[in-house]
């Protein structure tokens, strides 16, 4: 897996103050278990993407650890309080120093 | 008494057959998942979590199809029953799926800025089996939900 990928967000760009959101971050990655064989008995090392978080105006909102249960391009649906207009960032990291980063923008009226 | 040595002879041998068959079944039974985790294995993932703590019945809902096609991709959500306020928020949310090489599945971590507790991913499943979902609430206490299902074509077994 190279060191970053395609990352997207889904979420709304405008809100109701108080409004629950719900936010959609999905990233391209194999997820590789490190638990499969090649067919000449190999074991592939384990590559996965291990943490995702989310910050809104640079407080930390969700924190998501992930094994290697996860599906090939994990995708995660989570909720979150629509406080204030500003900038929500999304963060993967993971093995062999993989990165992602991804921003939105909300407007809160 | 020669008619007999020829039944002993013969029983003999069946018993040595049977002993045979024995000795397979036994092989077989030893043989096979080596890599899928053992309940025990999942009990020692839950008692990381908790610490010990009891972990109480309710509250958590977990829900994923009772019949999967494709181990590989399994929608599964879980939600937790709480108000999210400050003093009385869903802190944690464990998958752990004890079928699974490695039972842990994901962790997140939640604020009373989440609003709802409700989380969707997709996941891998090995094979047939029962999955839960271990909440820690903000004053410290655990509870659980499970759900079972049954997958026809396992995750992570296939070659490359």
């Amino acid at each position: 897996m190279s060191k970053t990928s395609r990352t997207s967000i889904t979420m709304p760009s405008s809100a109701k103050k108080g409004s629950i959101i719900e936010i959609r971050a999905i990233a391209q990655h194999d997820m590789e278990s490190g638990f499969r064989y090649t067919e000449s008995g190999k074991l592939i090392p384990r590559d996965i993407i291990r943490v995702f978080t989310c910050t809104y105006n640079d407080v930390e909102i969700f924190k998501a650890d992930f094994y290697s249960g996860i599906g090939a391009n994990p995708l995660i649906i989570f909720t979150t309080i629509a406080t204030e207009t500003g900038v929500l960032e999304f963060k993967w990291s993971g093995d062999n120093g993989y990165e992602a980063v991804n921003q939105a923008n909300i407007t809160v009226s | 008494m020669h008619k007999e040595s020829i039944f002993q002879k013969s029983r003999r041998a069946w018993f040595k057959k049977i002993q045979q068959l024995g000795l397979i079944a036994v092989g077989a039974w030893f043989s096979p998942a080596t890599v899928f985790a053992k309940p025990e294995d999942a009990a020692k993932a839950i008692q990381e979590i908790t610490g010990g703590k009891p972990v109480l019945d309710g509250k958590v809902k977990l829900v994923i199809p009772p019949l999967v096609e494709n181990g590989n991709l399994v929608v599964l959500k879980v939600s937790v029953e709480s108000p999210m306020t400050a003093n009385d928020y869903v802190k944690s949310i464990h998958v752990i799926a004890e079928g699974n090489p490695l039972p842990n599945i994901f962790t997140v971590y939640l604020t009373p800025r989440s609003g709802t507790a409700t989380i969707t991913t997709r996941v891998r499943l090995a094979d047939s089996q029962t999955v839960r979902a271990i909440a820690q609430m903000s004053n410290g206490s655990f509870y659980q939900g499970q759900a079972e299902t049954l997958v026809t074509l396992s995750a992570c077994t296939e070659l490359v």
